[in-house]
């Protein structure tokens, strides 16, 4: 997993509210046994016509978005499935943080394991960096995770919050069951044998 | 000890470490494993030179992908072959347990651990697939989890988890006639929202749940994740051990005497802490039909398509506006003058025995409206088995329904299941999510009781009154 530090990007806006993971990653591209090269599909309903050619209305097919690195959207962001094809189709796209008022809780813990930064900010600060991400290319966005900030292109400043162990995780890049084994190995022998005079129908 | 939860003595009684921090490690009992979410997890044992660490603990099937029809040849789909050949292989490399496209025992991931009696009370059970809090029916904590934490449980049976906060949806009074386990769960939804479970581990409470059938409250349950909870339950009872009695995977004999003095203890304590708390009354429940594209969209039978211009907020409002232009709808359209082209009946949250008895005995006798295509989708083999030994099947194809085999099918149609654009299609299952059931379809939630009576009429009907 790549670390996250600090992301200086392009910020597509995506002004719909409950984004579910149907909508940026369709079914069709689940039958991988990959995690990689789901970039093609990354919102494909909304991104390509039915006859496969782009929808140019679409953000990300837009000049200024093309090479976007992050998504502004709607409340709610990633309700639905559990399928972490939904972070790897971001991800292989080119996205590294999400900002948004709210996460669902699956897609939330999916993007800690891969590398991806969602941002949970308020109402008010959503509003604001809309503004700045509808001016495209011309204002970038630099997400500070050390400093647990946002900085607009205009010097403007949004702090948000993170929990200490997820942003020392992104910080880090380390994968989580290395760290497991490793520290808790003999805390879960434990716990098995115990466990198992406790309930030993299981 | 301060008076406790359901969830709070579940998640008590799982915690192998905790950090000051909060963050804890929970062990994980049951894992159930399916083709979709898997193969990346399995790619990543093999490359680090892992092993499943407790294959017993670990059941995998096939579902999302297989095809409804005759698979005794083999599986046409390239893709789908790849990833389910790819499922065999892993559950013989690693050791674990796998019902495959021909077993009798194949089905629906979230119907066939609780077919088996892997699913028990009091457990931690988790898989890569957002249904499984179907699973919290039988007084089990149960969630989704995405595929790096599918690959952590199969390398360390454990998974790294914050406490989620506690909800109870208390349900009082006694359900009308016609109005079902479906109709419950989708006004909750519709009353808290999509993400008004967020961080929250719900408990269903109250008369109308104690008195749905298990099968009832893994509807409830099921749908707990289109509410924004990870997890539902419900506490265990005499109509849970006898659900339970003689399953395979079950305890019997003295284990199972041991299992149920534990399993008297699942329940919530009087006075423990709630961080929130709803009511409804289930005798004010009408049969309930979605219009939109999200979960939350609902509306009784009776009631018209409402009107995005009531809502102030400018975000919700365009969203609406966006569903319904998806849904090929105008505000005011009366619910019942809708014309459907599909009917589905199947999934998770509607494809087990009680749902096709139900089907069966509304249209015994009718014929499905020629302007329909309506199938049905047993949820497992053994649901297939017992409803053809029933002879449900013969009354559903006598009506004109299509009679399939197993699995997730136009749920989410992954397989060659699916709507074709603009196709309206009145379903049992859980999601109208904007291409959920094919690109451009349109896709109406309901029980299994109004899709049977939508199939008849050609349009939906209010069940109370039909028939």
């Amino acid at each position: 997993m790549d670390k996250f530090t600090t992301l200086t990007g392009v910020a597509a806006p995506l002004e719909i509210v409950n984004v579910d993971t149907d909508m940026i990653i369709p079914k069709q591209y689940l039958k991988t046994i990959k995690r990689t090269g789901l970039g093609t599909g990354l919102f494909s309903e909304m991104r390509y016509k039915e006859d496969g050619s782009e929808n140019p209305d679409f953000v990300l097919n837009q000049p200024a978005y093309r090479k976007a690195q992050i998504i502004v959207a709607g409340d709610n962001f990633g309700c639905g499935s559990s399928r972490e094809h939904a972070p790897w189709a971001l991800l292989d796209f080119g996205i590294r943080c999400v900002i948004s008022t709210s996460f669902a809780d699956i897609f939330y813990n999916n993007c800690f394991n891969n590398g991806i930064l969602p941002v949970a900010v308020s109402q008010e600060d959503l509003y604001k960096l809309f503004d700045d991400a509808k001016r495209g290319a011309n204002a970038t966005l630099t997400i500070d995770l050390e400093a647990q900030e946002i900085r607009g292109p205009d010097g403007g400043v949004v702090r948000f919050d993170i929990d200490p162990q997820r942003k020392a995780k992104l910080l880090s890049g380390l994968d989580d069951i290395g760290v497991t084994t490793k520290e808790k190995g003999p805390a879960i022998d434990t716990y098995e044998r115990q466990a198992a005079e406790r309930r030993p129908w299981l | 000890m301060p008076p406790r939860t359901l969830y709070d003595k579940i998640w008590d009684d799982h915690v192998v470490d905790t950090q000051p921090d909060g963050t804890s490690l929970l062990y994980i009992d049951r894992h159930l494993v399916h083709e979709v979410t898997s193969p990346q997890a399995f790619e990543g044992l093999r490359v680090a030179g892992r092993k499943v660490r407790a294959p017993a603990k670990t059941l995998a099937v096939v579902d999302h992908n297989v095809p409804t029809s005759d698979r005794s040849k083999g599986i046409d789909d390239p893709e789908a072959a790849t990833q389910i050949a790819t499922l065999a292989q892993n559950a013989k490399d690693f050791g674990v347990l796998y019902f495959n496209e021909r077993d009798v025992r194949q089905g629906i991931v979230h119907i066939i651990g609780p077919e088996q009696g892997f699913t028990l009370p009091g457990t931690t059970i988790v898989c890569g697939d957002s249904h499984t809090s179907t699973h919290g029916a039988f007084g089990a904590l149960a969630h989704g989890i995405g595929t790096s934490e599918v690959e952590h449980v199969l390398a360390t049976q454990t998974l790294v988890q914050k406490k989620a906060r506690n909800m109870r949806v208390t349900v009082d009074g006694a359900l009308p006639p016609g109005v079902t386990a479906k109709d419950i769960i989708l006004a909750i939804i519709g009353e808290i929202g999509t993400a008004g479970g967020t961080g929250h581990v719900i408990e269903y409470a109250g008369e109308a749940i104690r008195a749905l059938s298990v099968e009832g409250r893994m509807t409830v349950c099921n749908m707990s994740i289109e509410g924004g909870a990870r997890a539902g339950m419900v506490a265990p009872d005499d109509k849970v051990y006898a659900y339970l009695d003689g399953r395979p995977m079950a305890p019997k004999g003295e284990a199972l005497a041991a299992a149920r003095r534990f399993w008297d203890t699942l329940h919530t304590d009087d006075g423990a802490h709630f961080d929130a708390e709803i009511r409804l009354d289930a005798a004010a429940l009408p049969p309930i039909v979605t219009w939109g594209t999200s979960p939350e969209d609902v509306i009784s039978v009776t009631g018209q398509v409402p009107d995005p211009e009531q809502i102030a907020d400018e975000a919700k409002r365009l969203s609406k506006h966006r569903a319904l232009e998806y849904m090929g709808l105008t505000a005011g359209t009366r619910i019942t003058d809708i014309a459907l082209d599909r009917v589905f009946i199947g999934s998770c949250t509607n494809g087990r025995i009680e749902d096709l008895r139900e089907v069966a005995r509304l249209v015994e006798g009718k014929k499905v409206n020629p302007n329909v295509n309506a199938m049905v989708v047993p949820g497992s083999g053994l649901v297939k088995v017992q409803a053809e030994a029933e002879g449900l099947d013969k009354i559903l194809v006598a009506a004109g329904f299509d009679w399939r085999e197993p699995g997730c099918s136009m749920c989410l149609a992954m397989n060659a299941d699916r709507l074709s654009p603009q196709e309206r299609c009145a379903s049992t299952s859980n999601r109208n999510f904007e291409g959920r059931q094919g690109f451009k379809g349109r896709t109406h939630l309901v029980s299994p009781a109004m899709a049977a009576a939508a199939a008849i009429e050609g349009h939906f009907v209010d069940i109370r009154t039909w028939g």
